[in-house]
């Protein structure tokens, strides 16, 4: 996004169901009430969407299975599908799709029942062939394989990416719409069941239900609805591969060029912002993307993370609704990044509600660390 | 020669035979891999393939964690040749968690999953 889409949309409503365990729903169930949720939140129905914005994880046409299953016929559609980091991407192609006049009402949505269906990941992408003789086992292995690289550069410890799941679960401790909020120490963590080393289980996403959905329109009608609007400011993507064998380096990531062109584009740097929702699929997701956004330099992230330096009370707000470790993971986490930090900036978080939040960041991350898209969003004093 | 521009195929059908082939550009001198119709440095399509050296070093691994009853715990790795490509494989021969990065490693061609693949083992010396 350039500058001249700077706070050219925003958010006005945000919506969720079916966290944690969404018995006997399917996937486009929970969808469907996602998008309920948020269009009520915002004032409005579905026969006003003309614009939808959607990926699920079973098909290879989700954007019109969910058109369908919504029983609306958008006149613009986006299923691009990036991993987890699409639904920040469609920030974006919502962005330009609302100044473009080429639709009104812009919906993002997504929804799965994974957790229930199953148990594990569910996904319609085929392992690739010159990887899926060596059985890795996806996405873990490629994010255990980065960890590794990490500590052997950087001296980045266990303990230190423990510290990221212990402060992800210190905050949804106090978010009452969290999947799992028991107690969680770094020893817990640490003698969790090894699932590919360096990572224990702990140091891996949950496995849930749920879905999100996100109502957006331009920002001339911006302030006619129920609540605050949130400003986009700035958001863009880089994709640097998509098989782990292909990352050029294993410890940067492409979060780097996204966030300089998402501060570039919101005029704004990492010292200003006040809350920071990055997708935690795994620990050392939390520690990339602070050193590759520039919240620290690069190899300093285990530092910057330690001894509850991003927990409730630290030196920087990082995943304030308990994230993707904590929180809810249905299969793709990027969504809940922008509600959780469009909710901050409204006021009406679910757990912890930071004072006075005028700027925060959403990052989306897709595939194997392949697809990284950085968003900024605002309040009207922003703009 | 007209196998080379069926760049998998020729790949998969060399390996079959027992021989590691690279492809290397005619134009920018760079190896690549995967195999592919282009090179993805300089986008030239003029692609030879040249015998591996077989040398390379672990530039990254992990254990993937299994059930003793399912098989056990195996080695995932991400090995990069002297050639400068990079390619996921598992180092043979040793314990998976005994396999470190910057580690030296042979490549030699073995099977995995039923199919022929590039394998590893330690570097003698
Ligand atoms: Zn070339």
């Amino acid at each position: 996004m350039t500058t001249e889409l700077r706070g050219k949309s925003a958010i006005v409503g945000t919506g969720h169901a079916g966290f944690g365990e969404a018995h006997g729903l399917t996937a486009y169930d929970v969808m469907a009430q996602s998008a309920l949720a948020a269009l009520g939140d915002a004032g409005l129905n579905l026969s006003d969407v003309d614009g939808l914005f959607c990926t699920m994880m079973e098909d290879s046409m989700p954007a019109l299975m969910a058109a369908e299953y919504l029983g609306i016929q958008p006149r613009f559609i986006d299923g691009t599908m990036s991993g987890g980091s699409s639904f920040v991407n469609y920030l974006t192609s919502a962005t330009m799709a609302l100044d473009a006049g080429l639709c009104d009402v812009a919906l993002i949505v997504y929804g799965s029942n994974q957790r229930t269906a199953s148990g594990r990941l569910v996904t319609a992408s085929r392992p690739p062939a010159y990887e899926a003789p060596y059985n890795p086992r996806y996405p873990i292995s490629a994010y255990a394989m980065a960890a590794a690289r990490h500590m052997h550069e950087y001296g980045t410890t266990r303990e230190q990416l423990a510290d990221v799941a212990v402060a992800a679960r210190a905050w949804a401790q106090r978010n009452p719409e969290a999947f799992e909020r028991g107690p969680l120490t770094r020893e817990d963590v640490l003698g969790a069941r090894m699932v590919g080393d360096p990572l224990t289980v702990r140091d891996c996403c949950l496995v849930t239900d749920g879905g999100g959905a996100i109502v957006m329109v331009h920002a001339d009608r911006a302030r006619d609805f129920p609540k605050a609007p949130v400003y986009v400011l700035g958001s863009a993507a880089e994709s640097s591969h998509r098989q782990i064998s292909q990352m050029k380096d294993f410890t940067v990531t492409a979060a780097r060029a996204s966030g300089a062109r998402a501060f570039a584009a919101a005029g704004v740097t990492p010292a200003v912002i006040q809350a920071v929702e990055l997708y935690d699929a795994f620990t050392i997701n939390t520690i990339l993307f602070l050193e590759d956004l520039g919240f620290c330099a690069k190899g300093e992230g285990g530092a910057f993370v330690e001894g509850g330096r991003i927990a409730p009370g630290g030196v920087l707000p990082v995943n304030t609704n308990g994230g993707g470790l904590s929180c809810v993971h249905p299969g793709m986490y990027g969504i809940f990044t922008v509600i959780e930090a469009a909710r901050q900036i409204r006021g009406d978080a679910p757990g912890i509600q930071l004072k006075d939040i005028d700027l925060a960041l959403a990052h989306g991350n897709g595939g194997v660390l392949s697809s990284q898209v950085t968003a900024i969003l605002g309040s009207q004093n922003t703009l | 020669m007209q196998d080379a521009k069926r760049p998998d195929q020729f790949f998969q059908r060399a390996l079959a035979e027992g021989e590691i082939l690279l492809p290397k550009c005619d134009d920018c001198g760079a190896y690549h891999f995967f195999p592919r119709v282009l090179c993805p440095h300089c986008h030239g399509s003029a692609i030879s393939w040249k015998k591996a050296s077989g040398k390379g070093r672990v530039h990254t691994t992990t254990v993937v964690r299994r059930k003793p009853e399912r098989g056990g715990d195996y080695n995932v790795c991400v090995v990069e040749l002297d050639e400068g490509v990079r390619m996921m494989s598992r180092v043979e021969g040793i314990a998976p968690g005994e396999v470190a990065i910057d580690m030296p490693v042979t490549a030699f061609v073995g099977e995995a999953e039923g199919v022929p693949a590039v394998l590893f083992k330690p570097s003698e010396g």
